[in-house]
């Protein structure tokens, strides 16, 4: 088994060991493969899915049976919505014993079927380097996504002949890559007609690993750009053809584009409830451009005019050879002043840091080529909404799942990947305590992830939810009782330090940027602030 | 509507679950199921009968392609096919109805393969809604069991799927 990884490029697993897996972790003693040791199972696969996002070939968790397994579900299902490559595996008791409710038995291949793209119950140690061959490739290939091996306890004792296959053939498996020649010349017709395109991009660019591309695409056709939460990035937020991001918490500007726009081009996005809030008035004036590896997404949450499955990256390279030049500047302008004059609450407060002018400041003083990973809460619109990406800088969330306590694990699995690379996780206080076992992570490897949590004692967005549709009846989202956050961090031997003011805050960044090794900055903020 | 679909998936372990999953996550009423190996034995075929309109019969066809396992999937228009299913089912007769019963299978062309002094089971292949006519004969009298495959439907001529 650790041939056959080590065979596909394995370089780093996250896990944690149990009974059922110690064979496999008696052999990865011997192995180049460094394992990094987390704190909890779920944080295993959120850290090889910043792994994977970052290094762009699928992030490595082990798991052990029973309780390692179930605590990994989460991740998967995470993994699985942002369409992330991850190689799961997790060991399974005894094969003979399969079935019987033995201890720390779980059907894991069944509970995970939702969320897994493809899983393996292994029976047979003589299939295993097929099954790794098999699994690497799914998980990587077409539209990405987690993929499971179950290893009883006894196939991974059992000695077999090595035999690591060369390729991988899979009758049912073959993702359409290029797109059809046909469509590709519609899709040029159409937008030689249109007044107004647009271009909607989601987190299916960086799967196809395509944001050099994707520039040298709307710079082509002279398109304006929106985005998803998951897209976010693509483009440099300031950008000029960058008009930001859609949906339920995006910026009216964006949404405003989608509701005028003539020609919707959507380029790895799949339109999910978050993202278009009303399909049906997109639909009936605008002309859907639909570019997907997945012809499942296409025509799922809207109808569309045209279809094109492939690889994003193919499809735009075959649309930009036969080099588009759309003369207009009227849309552009249009689109561009109504963004100019969009107020931006970056006002200093009375009572704790301004969230939004936070993100925005730390955003600017980071290093181009940063990674930010956004937990989930406000603290994920404050930062989705403020972030100023430049050209190779990148932006981490759940997009598909929301998954609280995501940033932390999934910031250590990016810097694992991109070592060089200036990485912080911003969380909330709530999604902190959902994560702040992964402080001992960080300490335990030296991996240097910088962290902010904006506390402000609140479990601010279902208090949001329940201001704006519950009347204010604020049941179960007061947090009192959580601890300092920079105490925490302080007893992991973390350094960090509490703001309140704007003053205090540029202070803070400047001594997070600064400070070498991980350090949390707490950002007090008031219970009151709006996550738009 | 009612749309046949035919699907060539690979025989293996945890194929059916992962499609009878499947229907039961995204929310597809499945009328019918049927499975069975094909002259190929690394591959069965299954079909099923949805129900549902032309928007839902598109994403089982996508969401069914998705599927590893799965190596062909098509919707079957019921002008092209031929189709069939097999029932048996007994029946509780006595001496004054035993007649009528047979007479019944016989205008039908159905197959009596068992009798007994109370009981008579009758086997009949035929197009599903011909199944559903002899039911409906039979139901006047006392059905004690009965058992039905699912559908299953061939392309006529030529075409295969």
């Amino acid at each position: 088994m650790i041939e056959s990884l080590e065979r596909e490029g394995v370089t780093h697993i996250f896990g944690y060991p149990g009974a059922t897996i110690a064979p496999l972790y008696d052999r990865l003693s011997d192995s180049k493969i460094r394992h990094i040791l987390v704190r909890h199972e779920q944080h295993a696969g959120h850290a090889a899915g910043g792994y994977a996002r970052i290094s762009g070939k699928p992030g490595v968790c082990v798991v052990t049976s029973g309780p390692g397994a179930t605590n990994l579900l989460t991740a998967l299902a995470t993994a699985y919505m942002d369409s992330i490559p991850i190689v799961a595996i997790s060991g399974q008791v005894n094969s003979e014993l399969l079935g019987r409710d033995v201890f720390q038995e779980a059907d894991i291949t069944g509970a995970a079927e939702p969320f897994t793209k493809y899983s393996y119950l292994v029976k047979d140690e003589k299939e295993l380097p097929r099954i790794i061959k098999e699994a690497f490739h799914i998980a990587a290939t077409g539209r990405p996504g987690p993929v499971l091996i179950d290893v009883p306890v006894d196939v991974q004792l059992r000695e077999a002949a090595f035999k690591f296959p060369q390729s991988v053939s899979i009758r049912g498996y073959k993702p359409t890559i290029q797109g059809h020649a046909g469509q590709i010349k519609r899709v040029l017709r159409t937008l030689a007609q249109s007044q107004h395109p647009l271009i909607c991009v989601g987190g299916g660019i960086f799967a196809a690993k395509a944001q050099d591309v994707f520039l040298n695409f709307i710079e082509t056709l002279n398109v304006p750009v929106v985005s998803t939460l998951m897209g976010i990035g693509a483009v440099p937020t300031s950008h000029p053809l960058y008009m930001g991001q859609v949906g339920m918490h995006g910026k009216s500007t964006a949404n405003d584009a989608i509701s005028e726009a003539d020609v919707l081009f959507l380029i790895g996005a799949r339109v999910s409830d978050r993202a278009v809030l009303l399909p049906d008035k997109v639909k009936r004036r605008t002309k859907i451009i639909h570019i997907d590896i997945d012809p499942a997404e296409i025509g799922k949450n809207l109808d569309t005019f045209i279809p094109v499955v492939g690889d994003a990256k193919a499809i735009m390279g075959q649309i930009i050879d036969y080099k588009p030049d759309r003369k207009d500047d009227e849309w552009i302008q249009f689109l561009t002043d109504r963004k100019n004059a969009r107020n931006v609450d970056y006002a200093d407060r009375a009572e704790g840091v301004n969230p939004k002018a936070f993100v925005h400041k730390l955003s600017k003083a980071l290093p181009d080529s940063f990674i930010y990973c956004a937990d989930v809460g406000q603290n994920q619109l404050w930062s989705a909404g403020n972030v100023e990406i430049r050209r190779g800088g990148r932006f981490l969330t759940t997009g598909g799942m929301g998954t609280m306590g995501y940033a932390i694990a999934a910031a250590a699995g990016a810097k694992v990947a991109a070592d060089g690379r200036f990485t912080v996780a911003v969380c909330g206080d709530g999604s902190f305590q959902m994560s702040m076992m992964e402080l001992a992570t960080l300490v335990q490897h030296g991996i240097d992830v910088k962290i902010v949590v904006m506390v402000n004692g609140k479990l601010g967005l279902v208090r949001e939810i329940q201001t704006d549709s519950y009347e204010d009846n604020q049941m179960a989202v007061d947090i009192t009782g959580s601890p300092d956050p920079v105490a925490i961090a302080k007893a992991y031997g973390i350094d960090g330090d509490t703001v309140s003011t704007a003053e205090e805050a540029e202070d803070g960044i400047r001594k997070l940027i600064a400070h070498e090794g991980p350090y949390l900055l707490a950002v007090r903020v008031s219970d009151s602030e709006s996550s738009l | 509507m009612k749309h046949t679909i035919a699907v060539l998936v690979e025989n293996k372990a945890g194929v059916l679950s992962r499609i009878s999953g499947l229907f039961a996550r995204r929310g597809f009423n499945i009328d019918s199921l049927a499975v069975g190996p094909t002259d190929d034995p690394h591959i069965s075929r299954i079909t099923i009968i949805v129900d549902g309109d032309d928007y839902m019969a598109e994403q089982v066809t996508k969401q069914l392609n998705k599927l590893i396992d799965v190596l062909k999937v098509r919707n079957l228009a019921d002008h092209e096919i031929t189709r069939r299913e097999l029932a048996l089912v007994k029946v509780k007769v006595d001496e004054s109805k035993r007649g009528e019963i047979v007479d019944i299978a016989k205008i039908m062309n159905c197959e009596i393969v068992d009798i007994s002094h109370t009981t008579l089971m009758i086997e009949f292949d035929d197009r599903p809604e011909r199944v559903d006519l002899l039911i409906d004969l039979l139901s006047k009298y006392t059905i004690l069991e009965m058992a039905r495959t699912g559908t299953i439907a061939l392309q006529k001529g030529h075409e295969s799927v």
